[in-house]
């Protein structure tokens, strides 16, 4: 399936959320995650199951006071 | 200082939602030409609360946490800066909520990118939105006194109306809107937001009654951060302290200091 991760649509072979962080190789402190606009849960990653063209957004933090 | 008078500063707290704090300073995280750099200026400044934005993380490489770099005493205020929509800005607290567990949240909606004024309207929608959730809202706000009460209403827990635009460092413009806000709203907790240039620019802000300064780029920007942040802290307790000894009135004319009986005669 092609799934959205931050805007870009990339190829995904595998069924859940928690496989998509691991093979993205991303720090997942301190992260959190929107599917389809609604955040999922850091429980419910394993259990999240994707569908082809799922809108995934992964943020974090980054230094700014106003707009950066 | 004296001990009596340092002790008068610190005893009276900064409370936002049910959180005490002794500093009321906070600090932005934005604009430093090192981490290293910032830490030192936050810790000259006192502050015991930083603001923090939400990005996407990047793909391409792997990234280092920048929270990491903050002192992990700091309490992390996160913000929707960047968010032009309430929609936008409720989804970005949600995901700063998730990824930090906490209910603080810096609401900002910005409604024009040449001034980053603020939408009051999409801040209000988002503030509505927000509380009902459970947030403990902070939002910047022009410095209207009707906003403000529309977003005390709502249910924020401060109010944090901008001195100027964000980043200008042309101190507070509209002085009066302060003072009228702060008469008018006596229970509120008021932190003047952006616009801040200098100490002087903190401690009238300080000396007009807002409760603490929320500030960045004065600090980041300034040749040396660390020593602007221990002048902003010093000006913040001088305000402090002038609005709570309650200044003399304005006068148009001289009011002799000397009594005037006994002045020796030709």
């Amino acid at each position: 399936m092609k799934v959205y991760v931050n805007g870009e649509l990339r190829e995904f072979g595998g069924a859940s959320l928690a496989e998509l962080i691991t093979l993205l190789e991303l720090p997942v402190a301190r992260i959190a995650i929107e599917r389809n606009r609604e955040v999922v849960r850091r429980s419910e990653w394993g259990n999240t199951m994707l569908n082809d063209e799922d809108r995934i957004e992964i943020v974090h933090f980054v230094g700014g006071g106003a707009r950066v | 200082m004296s001990k009596a008078i340092a002790a008068n500063v610190s005893e009276e707290k900064l409370i936002i939602g049910g959180r005490a704090f002794t500093s009321r300073l906070i600090i932005g995280t934005g604009k430093y030409r090192s981490y290293e750099e910032m830490r030192s200026a936050h810790e000259a400044s006192g502050a015991e609360m930083v603001t923090v934005a939400v990005r996407r993380v990047p793909l391409d490489r792997s990234s280092e946490s920048f929270l990491d770099y903050l002192n992990p005493s700091l309490q992390i205020l996160p913000n929707t800066a960047g968010c032009y929509t309430a929609e936008d800005a409720v989804r970005t607290a949600r995901l700063a909520r998730e990824a930090l567990q906490t209910d603080l949240v810096k609401l900002e909606v910005i409604g024009d990118q040449t001034t980053l004024f603020p939408d009051n309207e999409q801040t209000l929608e988002a503030a509505r939105i927000l509380v009902k959730e459970g947030f403990v809202v902070l939002p910047y706000f022009t410095d209207d006194l009707i906003v403000a009460k529309k977003l005390l209403d709502a249910g924020c827990a401060a109010i944090m109306p901008l001195a100027a635009p964000i980043g200008s460092g042309l101190g507070v413009q509209n002085p009066a809107n302060l003072r009228i806000m702060r008469e008018q709203l006596p229970d509120a907790t008021l932190i003047v937001d952006a616009g801040v240039g200098t100490a002087s620019d903190a401690a009238i802000a300080m000396e007009l009654g807002a409760d603490g300064v929320l500030m960045n780029t004065a600090i980041a920007e300034a040749a040396d951060p660390a020593k602007m942040a221990t002048a902003m802290k010093l000006a913040i307790q001088a305000g402090r302290l002038a609005y709570r000894a309650g200044r003399m009135p304005k006068r148009l004319y001289a009011s002799a200091s000397s009594p005037l009986a006994g002045v020796i005669q030709k």
